[in-house]
């Protein structure tokens, strides 16, 4: 399976509802996470459903790894439970008439065993759920049957796997017990996982690359940090907007809990949360917690200063406010500052600023 | 204080019932799988036949299956022409009568368990690999249970208490058509009350012990 295509998905799916319409042209990598991201009734669950087969869009394209699952000019529609997809629903959807290890095996029992990859105990094992397979599914906790539900999907060796917003049901605590498995499904895994979310925490910690959807259509597709560094785009997330930096943990700081994290283009200080010297990180800045100054300024309580200059200026959704890109090193930084901060420094295209970083979340 | 022919009537009111209850189950799961499915404009016309027997007397019920199963009507030329003979007065003339007067109390409970299941779960064994066929009986059916233990005891309740209906199609023959309803009435006429009192006593007790059994195995309170 790693041997698979980098565009290893195409799809072009159009609907049309009274209200609205869908028109969508996908080209995704054949491995990583995809968020298919977007506020709600973007169409994002439509596309994943069309994926699945469980919706069938007229006139339709689907082709993964080389084999065609719809192609309406041809009259081929694969119907779902002929795809080899895991999915996991919004709200767990587990079978109540069985017990969890019920629920697991249900549909491996239906795969062939020549193609069976996936045990019971690695699965189990990855999620965590041992303690539960004797149980029934109305005796388990919101977060414990989501892990159950995705095991599930996993135990049919899906060559895709597809979570429709799998933590969106969950509260905070929930979704902290979660992510961490949904990480490991991540590292551990060699296929592509098509995950729709609109939280963009979600999508900042878990994704590789990005579909963005807005009313139907794509607004952006493509590597997660390129594409979040993208200042058109930035307008529509709101607060959100931010950059990640891909880096690793340089030094860990056991005086004052604080870890360096080495990234194209310079360093940063964050919180350190256990992750060891050497080992990837994923750092996320907001672009409301980044201000710009002329000088470096000494005496403040900013830990990370950095040197960069201006590339971009774009007006933000206020109108008292910018969005400015700046290039530190080889990484894009976005800040949010006002117009008049912005005349006041007399910020433009190639003006040399320093960067402060307010705040640095470790996402992984 | 029974006699032998009060034995033969219950014995016989048991078959009429088992049969129309397993001939009403293989009827009404695809009839109730359509109506919960369908978004036919057909379905309100089809609720409504299959809802007629409720609000139906029983008679008129009962002479409308007559003269159709007469000579003249269309289920008597049928069974004529399959050299199967005339179906009023006989046994199976009941069994056919039944099974249409009974139809919504076994096709209701039935079609309201496919309702509550909902599509997700349809769709969840579609992505583990269950084919449609396959979806139906290890999913729907089994999830389906509670509706038809319903669909069961009142289909076979409600066929053991038919009366007029009888009257109309079978009238009145021993160990042919003499079922308990009838044999009771029987009784009541001749002014035998003792044993009018034994069978329905029997009945009441009957009827107790059938639905006692459908709570106790189906309870409505929701178990984890």
């Amino acid at each position: 399976m790693s041997l698979s295509a980098p565009q290893a998905i195409c799809a072009r799916i159009r609907l049309g509802y009274p209200g609205f319409s869908l028109d969508v042209e996908l080209d995704l990598p054949g491995r990583g996470v995809i968020a298919l991201f977007g506020p709600s009734g973007s169409g994002k669950t439509t596309v994943l459903r069309a994926m699945a087969g469980l919706e069938r869009p007229p006139g339709g394209f689907l082709q993964v790894n080389g084999s065609i699952w719809q192609d309406d000019t041809q009259g081929v529609f694969l119907p779902p439970h002929r795809r080899p997809i895991g999915y996991v629903f919004q709200e767990a959807t587990l079978f109540s008439h069985l017990d969890v290890r019920q629920n697991l095996v249900y549909g491996m029992e239906r795969v062939p065993k020549m193609e069976r990859r996936v045990s019971l105990e690695y699965t189990v094992e990855l999620l965590g759920i041992e303690h539960l397979l004797m149980r029934k599914p109305g005796n388990l906790s919101g977060g414990e049957r989501q892990r159950v539900a995705m095991a599930r999907a996993l135990m049919v060796s899906p060559t895709v796997l597809l979570l429709d917003e799998p933590l969106a049901a969950l509260d905070l605590t929930r979704k902290r017990e979660i992510l961490p498995y949904l990480e490991r499904l991540h590292d551990e895994l060699d296929i592509p996982m098509l995950y729709v979310s609109h939280a963009p925490d979600e999508v900042a910690r878990l994704a590789d690359h990005i579909v963005v959807l807005d009313s139907g259509r794509v607004v952006a597709q493509g590597p997660l940090t390129e594409t979040l560094a993208r200042l058109d785009l930035s307008i529509q997330l709101g607060d959100d907007v931010g950059v990640l930096l891909e880096g690793v943990v340089a030094e860990r700081d056991q005086n004052w809990h604080l870890a360096r994290v080495r990234f194209p283009g310079g360093n940063l200080w964050v919180r350190d949360e256990g992750r060891p010297v050497g080992h990837h990180a994923r750092v996320r800045i907001l672009a409301r917690d980044i201000s710009l100054s002329l000088y470096k300024q000494e005496g403040s309580s900013i830990l990370n200063l950095l040197y960069g200059h201006v590339t971009d200026l774009v007006g933000d959704t206020h109108p008292g406010l910018l969005l400015v890109r700046v290039q530190v090193g080889e990484s894009p930084m976005i800040a949010r500052v006002t117009r008049r901060s912005a005349a006041a420094l007399g910020l433009a295209t190639n003006k040399p600023v320093w960067v402060q970083v307010k705040s640095a979340a470790l996402m992984e | 204080m029974l006699e032998p022919s009060d034995f033969a009537a219950a014995w016989l009111t048991f078959q009429l019932a088992t049969l129309t209850t397993l001939i009403l189950l293989v009827i009404g799961t695809p009839i109730a799988w359509w109506l919960a499915r369908t978004r036919s404009p057909w379905k309100g016309v089809v609720v409504a036949v299959v809802a007629l027997p409720i609000v139906l007397p029983p008679t008129v019920l009962g002479f409308y299956m007559l003269i159709a199963m007469g000579p003249d009507g269309p289920i008597g030329r049928l069974t004529q022409a399959m050299g199967l003979g005339l179906l009023p007065f006989t046994f199976w003339g009941l069994v056919v009568a039944s099974t249409f007067y009974s139809l919504p109390f076994v096709v209701q409970p039935i079609q309201n368990a496919f309702e509550a299941i909902g599509e997700r779960p349809l769709e969840a064994a579609a992505t583990l690999r269950a084919s449609p066929l396959d979806t139906f009986l290890t999913v729907v059916l089994p999830l389906a249970k509670p509706g038809y233990l319903t669909a069961i005891v009142l289909g076979f309740a409600h066929t053991v208490g038919e009366f007029g209906v009888v009257l109309m199609i079978g009238g009145n023959i021993p160990d042919k058509t003499r079922v308990v309803s009838v044999q009771i009435y029987d009784h009541v006429e001749a002014l035998e009350y003792g044993q009018a009192h034994g069978l329905a006593a029997g009945m009441v007790l009957f009827s107790f012990l059938v639905l006692l059994l459908l709570y106790t195995l189906n309870p409505t309170g929701r178990r984890p």
